[in-house]
């Protein structure tokens, strides 16, 4: 059983903006392991007002590429015997591959199945993503 | 220079410099480039019919002495068949030196491009790019004007969804000194982002309503259609319309030596009468497009 409070050993993904969770949850496809997985919705937090928590008892790897892409905001830190060893920031990748799907009806890649959805970062400074084929911009990004 | 040429951006000013000076030299001397392209094979791949495009192109190639083969829509090629993009075009590869594809979805010559190495060009993808109709306006302004910076240039009628007016702003950009005079219904203005690269750049940019208030300002007046269905309500429509058809009227406001320009095919926003105006530069520029093709089609393929 997975102690919420006091995880010894595994990951904590914090300050994710409320009811991004499950997104995340799916992205990093957490259904498919085997350990512990704690999701904490609404939990309250000095930073923000609430936000949202993800607790995986166990060391693996996380694709940061994805969730830097969801929100930079979030941190991950590495727990061991019950301490924080490490803490990874964000940053917005500069290429996804097929962690979103380019939304544009008249894009190449909603007639052709097997191409990778692939979003490049266009501006920085404004977070905004671009569809590799046809530059239509990410609409689900802040 | 690149031998993928996706978008306008692809090419540099250098590249355009040297396509425009090429140009000039092919419309001096036809005659010293007929047999550039001897044995050269030039594949017009039209998943969507153009004939229009397909005729520059096969033109282009076939007065530099190459040959041409190809399909002009989707129902004759293999992609009726279900074959990908990027099947289609490593096979057409086999059997011609350059590819020239026309696709209706956005961002298809892209998916091309990286699937092959001998040298591409998108003669359309969608509402997305088309190169050439971009070099076409640019080789215009540059024989009829004899310089592409310190322009004003009006630019008429659906600016939203006008895929080639948005093509040339962002190449016309590059130049010192040009300014951009936007002329549409509100419905029908210029997309936010390229409101934002023009603000970023710094750029003299006007907007209006009405043809008849910025005629006297232009050296270039581009016309594109508006259609009836893109207005939001019908008084705006019976309001407007006559906003955006150039007559002789509107000419007579204009300065002697602007030129007209419209990508072809026209409908009714240029009416008939101004056809025989000296300022009218819209069938020279079919006309260009072909020299411009031919020019491009000689630097992709190194023979120029
Ligand atoms: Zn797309």
């Amino acid at each position: 059983m997975l102690n919420i409070d006091s995880l010894q050993k595994g990951v904590v993904i914090d300050h994710i903006e409320v009811g991004k969770s499950m997104e995340i949850y799916r992205a990093l496809e957490l259904d498919k392991l085997d350990c512990s997985v704690a999701i904490i919705k609404n939990a309250r937090s000095k930073k923000t007002a609430r936000k949202d928590i993800i607790k995986i008892e166990d060391r693996i790897d996380i694709d940061l590429d994805i969730l830097g892409f969801i929100d930079p905001n979030i941190t991950v830190n590495i727990i061991d015997n019950g301490e924080i060893v490490e803490k990874k920031h964000l940053s917005l990748p500069q290429r996804i591959v097929n962690v979103a799907r380019c939304k544009n009806p008249r894009c190449i890649t909603s007639v052709e199945q097997e191409l990778d959805h692939v979003f490049l970062l266009t501006d920085e400074a404004r977070g905004i993503y671009r569809c590799a084929y046809c530059e239509h911009q990410y609409q689900d990004h802040k | 220079m690149k031998k993928k040429i996706i978008s306008p951006l692809d090419l540099s000013t250098q590249d355009i410099d040297e396509l425009l000076t090429l140009s000039d030299r092919i419309i001096e001397n036809p005659q010293a480039f007929a047999h550039k392209c001897d044995g050269k094979i030039l594949a017009t791949l039209f998943f969507e019919p153009s004939t229009r495009t397909r005729l520059s192109f096969e033109s282009a190639m076939l007065s530099l002495g190459g040959q041409v083969l190809g399909f002009s829509s989707a129902n004759s090629s293999s992609a009726a068949k279900g074959e990908s993009v990027a099947d289609t075009v490593r096979t057409v590869e086999c059997y011609a030196d350059i590819i020239a594809m026309r696709h209706p979805k956005e961002g298809a010559a892209t998916v091309a491009a990286a699937k092959i190495d001998c040298p591409l060009i998108n003669a359309g993808d969608g509402g997305h790019h088309h190169p050439t109709q971009t070099l076409t306006d640019l080789l215009t302004i540059h024989r009829l004007k004899g310089h592409l910076d310190n322009l004003t240039i009006g630019l008429c009628g659906d600016l939203k969804f006008g895929r080639t007016v948005h093509s040339l702003i962002r190449a016309m950009m590059r130049y010192q000194g040009v300014k951009f005079v936007l002329i549409s219904p509100k419905e029908l203005q210029i997309p936010d982002y390229i409101r934002s690269d023009l603000e970023d750049g710094g750029f003299d940019f006007v907007e209006a309503e009405r043809l008849e208030e910025v005629m006297p300002t232009l050296d270039i007046l581009y016309m594109t259609r508006v259609q009836r269905e893109r207005f939001f309500n019908e008084d705006d429509y019976i309001r407007l319309r006559d906003s955006y058809i150039l007559d002789k009227s509107k000419m007579e406001l204009a300065k002697s030596d602007m030129i007209v320009m419209h990508p072809l095919p026209r409908v009714n926003e240029i009416s008939v009468e101004v056809d025989d105006d000296p300022r009218a530069a819209y069938f020279k520029q079919a006309k260009f497009g072909r020299f411009v093709r031919m020019a491009l089609i000689l630097k992709l393929l190194e023979v120029a």
